[in-house]
């Protein structure tokens, strides 16, 4: 029990403080980034989102690979592969000639990247021969792997292949062929190490070397250098990333951009207006929303038809602006008649204020916030659809890349060469989910403010 | 309501003409023509196939025939696939597709509620991040690598354990339905679950949770009488678009996995131009899209009591 | 947002909680379940395979995938290979083709051709599955049909060799005067129009098989249609037909030939063109075999299959616009872009196919000459790159057409995986080697065609299968007649020499002609060759007597059986 005694009483000295303001006021934008910033996930989305642009944008001037430029002696290589190879001579087809003293299945001169040569005797009961190559060894059912070459007689006993050769090893069989081409039992069977070589001339082409003199048959150079590995045209994955993210993040972006603002236009000018005039326009607005998007994409595409040399980019972005602009008119729409019942609006017309300036000061950068993350969603979903409709072949011409189209490719070869596959899809992946993210933390950081006005 | 029902379904009539006619538009700019063949046709020939299929009359007459076609529920017959009505190749194939679209949508509806409102729960601890983490790559994942690697990740499957456990393609049982379905309704279980959980928590931290709350009603009561039932809402209205879209999106997995379904019918129809099959299937789905979204907008106003009130 | 304050820090809420979820999500499971249980009873009535094996041994059955849907079953107006393979399981003409890919005899047991025309004896114990005799009427019918052109068949041309069959399809003739007749049930006479020594491996053909007129009738105008609007004379009858998505065919009780039909079912349960569902189907011992592409070969190779190849008789090449406007009707533009190439470097290095061998000539490697191979016996040119020469030719072009810069040039191609990945390749060439400028125009089929019959292009990257097993399918192409030489090439001793192989006798002025052909076409450059196409296939080691054909079905299954005693 405590006792009270009249100082307690005195009244507290006047500070001038209480009259002060205890933190800057802050604007509904301040106070969004505020929000946003403190939200992790919505930050690093943020900074992959821009990472992404620079990569695009800036990418090509620091990677200078050309994204079509063919490096045919590596095809389909996964990165961080040896590029060290031999040079050797010009390719010269071979009839044969040149018979070793040995006999049996055997190779004549070194086995190459550019050429294998076998040379084989006649075997038992043999009316022809079948040259098989393998991957793995033989076991015991027999698989010789796949077949490369056929002679329906004995003359021919000598073969070249050239098919895909890899600096790795094979296992090469000759088999015997009966009468009507059928196996017979008789086969012989060799292991292969291949070297990977190159010539002057591919050399030169691909700028490995400046110029001639200083390299010779038989010395080692290092092949070019991928760092994402190469596709199944032997072109840069990095380089083919970038120009691929230039088409992928222009309609991403691009489709997105134009139709929320033609959206943002039609809704606004339907909520103002009101009454009648309101609700043809969303009339109209519905019929294009209950076409079927999916249908009516491809169909566009087939109508307005790629031309020679066109990438079919344009038509995507069009129809993608088509067929998505009613749902931000109906949304800004709503936003505006929700806004047109607030107080302040009232309250600025009572001061006088004209219908232009309560349009523009007022009421669009109200439903800005909606709008932006309509935007940030609407992004990843027209990167799928381009994603989708280039996989199933509906989407930008080759020789055009873009990231659906390179997955395409890269599913075919998904398991030989995943690396075709997985840097693409990866690459979708993590676009698609930073928009997605950076729409969900924009949402939130505006969506507080906008709750608390109810 | 009644009233509301039948002014929505009077609408709906007049969008399935917009979309027909949008469709007969779009098609008709198409360049090429759907007759050629590989081996070349001498111009009598030519003429008597394009007089069976009423390619020789002016434009606006080809239109009044087949809005005249439509309404009498007749789509024509089939370039390709001569003596099939494109009526036919509807009728088989669309109930596979909308089978499919059925049991993914509930796949992804029961799965979405499941783990929104687990994550709800525990919202901010490990059930959340887990299943947070699988519904990001959901979202992010293209859906035709994840049907590709599911159908690898099946073979494998099967030759492990030595016998077919379920099968890799194909159409006709129980099991040949469930991978397929599970892979059309992953992207979307992914989504429902984030709107579930938002929905979920909105709700959770609502006035007349606190409410019920206080009032002593039994926790179990109040999960599901008011929270679980008011959060379902939102799902609700996504399902009927939703069901359309999973319908009309399925191409890739009905190529993928041989489902004989009318998606991968229309991708083959689009390749071969074969004009009424497109037309027929396009004006098809519009006006199954435009009647799910009927339906589905009229049971919420049933389910839901502040609709009723408009 | 306010913060959930409640439920996190309830333990007993969320236990609760968890519970209900727990009971719902049973019940949400055995819900799926039982719905799942309905719609398989729905599905089961749409059709389609219900996972029966690949090879099954106790039926005696085998399932098997086909790439595309037949349009319909009518030999007379079938166009596209997934027909074709149907109907050489299901009927017969009069010649067929042995597993040796001879020809031998069909519904004809003997038969003899003259230099004005052929008669065929047919056998007494060819019956259709309805157990009526195949009779010569049945030829005459089917024949007449073809060439009316109220039936529109594409592929009438086919009968022309046959005495007014011409006329008759430009509408000058009333179909009975087609120049076959029925002498008796069991003998037929064709008149033709001209000689025709070739003629018994066109009848072999798909176009030229019968059909029953009292059964055509019958159908009403869907003759072709469905299973059961069809009569079969072949080793098999399609039985149940589920568009879309199956087909079974069984064993045909009436066919006479005991060394064709070994199987009792062939059910064909799935149609895809997916080559990765395939393969999967494959592995999976779902279906008896399949073809592999490039990207599948070192799986194949992994799984330890018996890998085959064979050609399949298509030649694939670069098709130059021969129009006066054109560019590429310059000779010395052709000759530097096709020296600037190399077909060896298109197939090895960039379309990697094992199957496929680069491309000589216009002729493939398999086409028959006088006794031996054409190509043995007429050697194509050697080609060489040689890009100096040909930045020679270029200019020398550039100097003929009075252009400061080459124009950017069209390249027509499909829209397949491999024409894409080939004119991509192509693109890139030619820019480096020649300084071209090259628009590549990806179109679908139909599209492409129209566009080369229009004459909308520069090069068309083109193909062209055999009809027939004799040279002449292919040598006819660039006839200035033929509608098919899409490229509009006009060449008077081309003309010559082709009317010389169509009507010559002797097997070796023929062939004469057939070379010098081949030798205008090297001179002139009116094409590029690229590659002969050819496909990796295998096979479900217990299934033997699977023949691929270059001519005729893609896969041939009427000598398949089953091997019990193997494995």
């Amino acid at each position: 029990m405590q006792s009270l005694s009249s100082v307690d009483f005195a009244p507290i000295s006047n500070s001038q403080e209480v009259h002060g303001i205890s933190r800057p006021s802050l604007s509904y934008w301040q106070d969004a980034w505020i929000r946003l910033k403190a939200n992790k996930r919505a930050l690093t989305s943020l900074y992959i989102v821009i990472f992404l642009l620079l990569f695009t944008i800036v990418g090509p001037w620091v990677w200078r690979v050309s994204p079509a430029a063919q490096d045919l002696d590596q095809v389909s290589q996964p990165p961080g592969s040896s590029r060290v190879a031999l040079i050797v001579d010009d390719y010269t087809p071979w009839f044969g000639e040149g018979n070793s003293p040995e006999t049996g299945l055997r190779t004549f001169g070194d086995p190459t990247t550019q050429v294998v040569r076998l040379q084989w005797n006649t075997l038992p009961g043999a009316a022809g021969h079948r040259i098989y190559r393998n991957l793995f060894p033989l076991g015991s059912e027999r698989a010789y792997g796949i077949p490369i070459g056929e002679f329906f007689d004995n003359n021919t006993l000598f073969f070249e292949d050239r098919l895909d050769l890899k600096p790795q090893n094979y296992y090469y069989s000759v088999v015997a062929l009966g009468q009507f081409g059928e196996l017979l039992d008789s086969y012989e069977l060799i292991e292969v190490d291949v070297k990977r070589v190159t010539t002057i001339a591919e050399a030169l082409e691909q700028e490995l070397i400046s110029h001639t003199n200083n390299f010779q048959i038989g010395d080692a150079i290092d092949m070019a250098w991928h760092p994402l590995g190469t596709d199944y045209l032997g072109r840069d994955m990095l380089a083919r990333l970038m120009a691929g993210a230039r088409v992928s993040l222009f309609i991403g972006i691009g489709a997105p951009f134009l139709f929320v603002l033609f959206g943002v236009m039609y809704g606004s000018i339907a909520g103002f207006l009101g009454g009648k005039i309101d609700q043809v326009m969303m009339r109209f607005a519905d019929f294009v929303v209950a076409l079927p998007f999916l249908l009516f994409m491809i169909l566009f595409k087939i109508a307005f038809g790629v031309g020679p040399g066109e990438s079919g980019v344009l038509p995507m972005l069009v129809a993608l602006v088509i067929l998505m602009w009613p749902a931000t008119a109906r949304l800004v729409r709503g936003q505006i008649l929700l806004i047109r019942e607030q107080g302040y609006i009232s309250a600025s017309q009572l001061l006088g204020a004209k219908t232009p300036y309560l349009i523009l000061r007022h009421m669009i950068p109200n439903t800005l916030g909606v709008v932006l993350v309509t935007l940030t969603f609407a992004i990843p979903s027209a990167i799928f659809t381009e994603a989708f409709l280039s996989f199933i072949g509906m989407g930008v011409v080759p020789p055009i890349p873009s990231w659906g189209s390179m997955s395409n490719e890269g599913i075919k070869t998904m398991l030989t060469t995943p690396h075709e596959l997985i840097f693409p899809a990866v690459i979708i992946s993590i676009t698609v989910l930073a928009f997605n993210l950076l729409g969900d933390g924009l949402r939130d950081a505006l969506d507080a403010r906008m709750r608390n006005q109810e | 309501m009644w009233l509301y029902t039948f002014k929505r379904l009077l609408q709906g009539v007049v969008t399935v003409w917009f979309i027909a006619t949008a469709t007969f538009i779009a098609m008709h700019n198409v360049p090429g023509d759907p007759l050629l063949n590989d081996r070349a046709m001498t111009p009598e020939i030519r003429a008597n196939v394009e007089a069976k299929y009423g390619l020789d009359q002016p434009l606006a007459t080809q239109y009044f025939i087949y809005l005249r076609n439509l309404a009498q529920g007749d789509f024509g017959i089939s370039f390709t696939q001569e003596n099939r009505q494109v009526n036919d190749i509807i009728r088989e194939h669309f109930p596979v597709s909308a089978i499919l679209g059925v049991l993914a949508v509930v796949f992804a509806a029961a799965g979405g509620v499941l783990w929104g409102a687990l994550t709800a729960i525990y919202r901010n601890r490990l059930p959340d991040y887990i299943i947070m983490f699988f519904v990001i790559l959901g979202i992010s994942v293209p859906s035709f690598v994840v049907a590709a690697l599911s159908q690898v990740s099946l073979v494998n499957l099967n030759s492990l354990v030595g016998t077919t456990v379920l099968p890799v393609a194909g159409w006709g049982t129980i099991f040949h339905m469930l991978v397929p379905a599970m892979v059309l309704g992953l992207g979307t279980m992914a989504y429902l679950t984030r709107l579930m959980r938002s929905s979920m928590l909105e709700i959770i931290s609502s006035d007349f949770i606190r409410t019920a709350k206080s009032k002593g009603v039994p926790p179990a009561r109040i999960f599901t009488k008011h929270q679980l039932r008011n959060a379902i809402l939102p799902v609700v209205t996504v399902l009927g678009p939703a069901i359309a879209a999973i319908t009309t999106g399925g191409f890739v997995v009905e190529i993928v996995f041989a489902v004989p379904g009318l998606g991968r019918f229309f991708v083959e129809a689009v390749q071969q131009l074969d004009y009424t099959v497109i037309m027929g299937t396009t004006v098809f789905y519009g006006a199954f899209l435009v009647f799910m979204v009927i339906v589905v907008d009229v049971l919420y106003g049933f389910i839901d009591p502040r609709m009723s009130m408009k | 947002m306010t913060k959930p304050v409640l439920i996190a820090n309830d333990k007993r809420f969320a236990q609760s909680a968890v519970k209900q979820l727990g009971l719902y999500a049973i019940c949400t499971i055995m819900g799926l379940t039982v719905l799942m249980y309905l719609l398989s009873l729905a599905a089961g009535n749409t059709g389609g395979g219900s996972g029966i094996s690949g090879i099954n041994i106790e039926d005696n059955s085998i399932t098997i995938t086909l790439g595309q849907e037949p349009p319909q079953l009518d030999s007379g107006r079938a166009t596209d290979a997934a027909s074709f393979s149907v109907l050489a399981h299901a009927m017969e003409g009069l010649i067929t083709y042995d597993q040796n890919n001879q020809l031998a005899p069909g519904v004809a047991e003997r038969w003899e051709i003259r230099e004005d025309g052929a008669t065929f004896w047919i056998r007494d114990d060819a019956f259709w599955n309805d157990s009526r005799p195949v009779t010569a009427h049945d030829f005459v019918f089917a024949w007449e049909r073809v060439v009316d052109p109220i039936t529109a068949s594409e592929y009438a041309f086919i009968l022309y060799p046959i005495k007014n069959a011409e006329k008759i399809n430009q509408g000058e003739l009333p179909k009975e005067t087609l120049g076959v007749h029925a002498l008796s049930d069991q003998i037929l006479e064709v008149e033709f129009e001209q000689p025709t020594p070739y003629f018994d491996k066109l009848v072999a053909f798909n176009t030229y098989y019968p059909i029953r007129e009292d059964f055509f009738g019958s159908t009403n105008g869907r003759y072709g249609a469905d299973a059961d609007m069809l009569l079969y004379n072949g080793p098999y009858m399609v039985t149940e037909w589920v568009h879309g998505s199956s087909m079974l065919w069984e064993k045909n009780p009436y066919y006479w030939n005991e060394e064709k039909g070994f199987l009792d079912k062939i059910i064909t349960s799935y149609i895809t063109t997916d080559v990765n569902t395939k393969i999967n189907l494959f592995k999976d011992g779902q279906i008896a075999d399949t073809s592999l592409v490039a990207p599948m070969l070192p799986q194949a190779m992994e799984q330890r299959w018996q890998i085959d190849r064979v050609m399949d008789g298509t030649v694939f090449f670069l098709e130059f616009n021969h129009r006066e406007e054109r560019i590429t009707s310059n000779l010395n533009f052709r000759k530097a872009l096709s020296l600037a190439q190399d077909p060896n470097e298109l197939v090895y290095k960039v379309l990697k196919e094992a199957a496929y061998l680069p491309a000589q000539s216009l002729f493939p490697v398999w086409v028959q000459g006088v006794s031996e191979q054409f190509r043995k016996e007429y050697p194509p040119r050697e080609h060489k790159i040689d890009v100096l020469k040909a930045r020679e030719y270029l200019e020398l072009a550039r100097q003929e057409l009075g252009l400061d810069e080459f124009p950017p040039i069209v390249f027509l191609t499909g829209d397949t995986p491999i024409s894409l990945l080939a004119s991509e390749y192509y693109q890139q060439l030619y820019l480096e080697n020649l300084g071209l400028e090259i628009r590549i125009d990806a179109q679908i089929f139909k599209q492409r065609l129209a566009k080369m019959t229009s004459g909308e292009f520069d090069v068309v990257m083109a193909g062209w299968g055999p009809d027939y097993f004799d040279a002449l399918t292919f040598g006819d192409l660039f006839a200035s007649w033929n509608l098919n030489n899409r490229g509009r090439y006009s060449n008077e001793e081309m003309d010559k020499m082709i009317r010389i192989a169509q009507s010559e006798l002797d097997p070796q002025i023929r062939m004469d002609a057939m070379g010098a052909i081949q030798s205008i076409i090297e001179e002139d450059v009116v094409l590029i060759p690229m590659y002969e196409r050819g496909v990796s296939f295998v096979v479900d080691p217990r299934l033997k007597g699977l023949i691929r054909r270059i001519v005729g079905p893609d896969v041939d299954y009427n000598y398949a059986y089953i091997d019990v005693y193997e494995d």
